[in-house]
């Protein structure tokens, strides 16, 4: 191979994790309290026939929207790249949530005390995808503020789901709850050592 | 149905497009399988015969660049850009390295705490 080429090879590898949550409740947010660039935006296409499916075939004939698609990156090193996708907040494109959660290492769902029901969902999704989870309550100054056990018991975890107050603008608060997802996820693998320290 | 249809659009949907147009009115899919986080490459710099979109995703992957940066980069959607790659992979002026993981991959050991050790780094 010619020296001058050597960085055409693609030696570097992507993993991902999904943050998730309601509508407005601060995923943009979290990503880009983290993220090494502000959080970018690309959009998806729908169409009601192949929604979620990678091919165009058919599309000049319907009805074609988009749908906005956050996402942040983290430099690991050289040879590893984290993304962090934000979710979709809107319902109805739940097909989106398979591609974002196909190969993730795990997920972080962001709860809003104010609207505690919209993380529904998101914990439904990720309990039977069997995708290693936290809960992370998004501290709003003019929410109540519940305790963890509250919040544990009114989304029927699992008690082995961690779940953790946080402030979704912070950096710190963030890679606390990115700490701990990282955490269950190889404490689930079986690995030792996942909760040495921080 | 058709009030379905029109519930489908709201301001924050976005702009329609028509991205047929863009892939030179092809309907073909994405045959390589690309992944949010595939890692694609450019191997040239330019090529005479490209349209410019696809001009575009060369010279915003000159080097290692996920898919979804691509169509962020270029401002595209994700579909129309995965067809974008998919022809120019296919005509070897880029490469591509499929995501670490897939649904039937457990991250390795050494990826979980690599990236656990990243975090606690930030």
């Amino acid at each position: 191979m010619e020296s001058g080429n050597s960085e055409r090879n693609v030696s570097a590898a992507a993993v991902k994790i999904v943050i998730a949550g309601g509508f407005g409740v601060g995923k943009t947010t979290m990503v880009g309290s983290v993220s090494e660039v502000p959080p970018l935006r690309t959009e998806e296409l729908i169409t009601e026939a192949s929604a979620g499916v990678d091919d165009l075939s058919g599309v000049e004939s319907k009805h074609t929207t988009t749908v906005a698609l956050d996402f942040g990156r983290i430099t690991i090193n050289p040879q590893l790249i984290l993304y962090l996708f934000g979710t979709p907040g809107q319902d109805r494109f739940w097909f989106m949530w398979d591609e974002l959660a196909r190969g993730a290492l795990g997920a972080v769902v962001l709860a809003d005390t104010r609207r505690l029901d919209s993380c529904f969902p998101a914990v439904d999704f990720f309990e039977r995808r069997g995708l290693p989870f936290v809960v992370g309550v998004n501290c709003f100054d003019d929410a109540y503020h519940y305790t963890v056990d509250e919040v544990r018991m009114a989304l029927d975890l699992d008690p082995s789901v961690p779940v953790l107050l946080c402030d979704a603008r912070g950096r710190e608060s963030t890679k606390q709850v990115l700490i701990t997802l990282m955490q269950h996820v190889m404490s689930r693998a079986g690995l030792t050592g996942a909760a040495s320290g921080r | 149905m058709t009030a379905d249809q029109e519930a489908w659009f709201d301001d924050a949907a976005g702009p329609l497009v028509r991205p047929y147009a863009v892939t030179g009115g092809r309907t073909r899919s994405d045959t390589i399988g690309l992944d949010l986080i595939t890692l694609v490459v450019a191997v040239r710099e330019h090529a005479d015969h490209l349209e410019p979109e696809s001009l575009r995703i060369l010279q915003v992957s000159q080097k290692p660049i996920s898919v979804v940066e691509v169509a962020a980069a270029v401002n595209l959607p994700l579909q129309v850009v995965k067809v974008l790659l998919s022809d120019l992979i296919t005509q070897n002026l880029m490469i591509y390295r499929s995501a670490m993981q897939t649904t039937t991959q457990a991250p390795s050991p050494h990826v979980l705490q690599a990236v656990l050790d990243g975090i606690r780094k930030l």
